[in-house]
């Protein structure tokens, strides 16, 4: 097991229902996909916000990464939906 | 000694032309200065406000980020950027991008530049509030955005 910092923000933040929390997650959650799948199995909120996997972006140390990033030593985790700004 | 970069976001609304004062005020080798706001619009009339969510710290981060990479690839003498979170009201201040350079072309291009990378990578999301009393939903990421920024790939 190991723990994560996650982070939420816009509806991933509202379906979740809060916007952060610390996860111990197992050994095999590897890559940010991963822990998709991993919070996935965690309950309704959690499907629904991440239902289509393939739109979520997702940050560590509050930098993008791309799905296959391994999560290994990550203070901070967030996780998104495309961003809308300017 | 690289160009100077400026980067905020807050709540409060700014001022077009204390920027552009700030950025351009005792630089003689400054030739031109391009001005870009966004400001919310109201929808004919029903849109109420947007409400702006920021990553705090990424937001800045990656603000800045692009910005330099602007300043780099156009050779700007100068680029401030600020970004505004929280309710915005139609007719205000969403973002300012002020960029500088010697002769106009750069100046254009870095604000287009900064402002096509700002809007699909800079981490803000907007709500809707509608006038019928609503929350509606979140604005959804267009394709033309990912489009306008996919121009500058060389």
């Amino acid at each position: 097991m190991s723990t994560v910092n996650l982070v939420y923000f816009s509806w991933v933040r509202e379906r979740i229902g809060k916007g952060e929390e610390t996860l111990e997650v197992p050994a095999d959650v590897v890559t940010v996909a991963d822990l998709l799948a991993h919070l996935k199995t965690l309950g309704e909120e959690y499907e629904t916000a991440l239902e289509h996997q393939n739109v979520i972006r997702a940050a560590i140390n509050q930098e993008h990464v791309e799905h296959g990033e391994p999560i290994a030593g990550a203070r901070e985790i967030a996780l998104f939906p495309p961003m809308t700004g300017g | 000694m690289g160009a100077p970069v400026t980067v905020r976001v807050q709540r409060e609304d700014f001022d077009l032309s204390a920027e552009v004062s700030k950025l351009s005020s005792d630089r003689p080798d400054i030739g031109a200065v391009v001005t870009f706001s966004g400001l919310c619009r109201d929808e004919a009339g029903t849109l109420a406000a947007l409400e702006l969510e920021h990553y705090p710290g990424m937001a800045e981060a990656e603000i800045e980020r692009i910005c330099r990479l602007a300043v780099e690839r156009f050779g700007l003498q100068a680029a401030t950027a600020i970004h505004r979170y929280g309710r915005i009201n139609p007719g205000e201040n969403i973002v300012l991008v002020v960029t500088a350079s010697p002769h106009r072309q750069a100046a254009f291009d870095g604000a287009n530049f900064i402002m096509d990378f700002l809007k699909t990578s800079a981490p803000f999301w907007k709500k809707e509030h509608l006038t019928d009393g609503t929350t509606g939903s979140w604005v959804s990421a267009k394709d033309a955005d990912d489009t306008a920024r996919d121009r500058w790939k060389r």
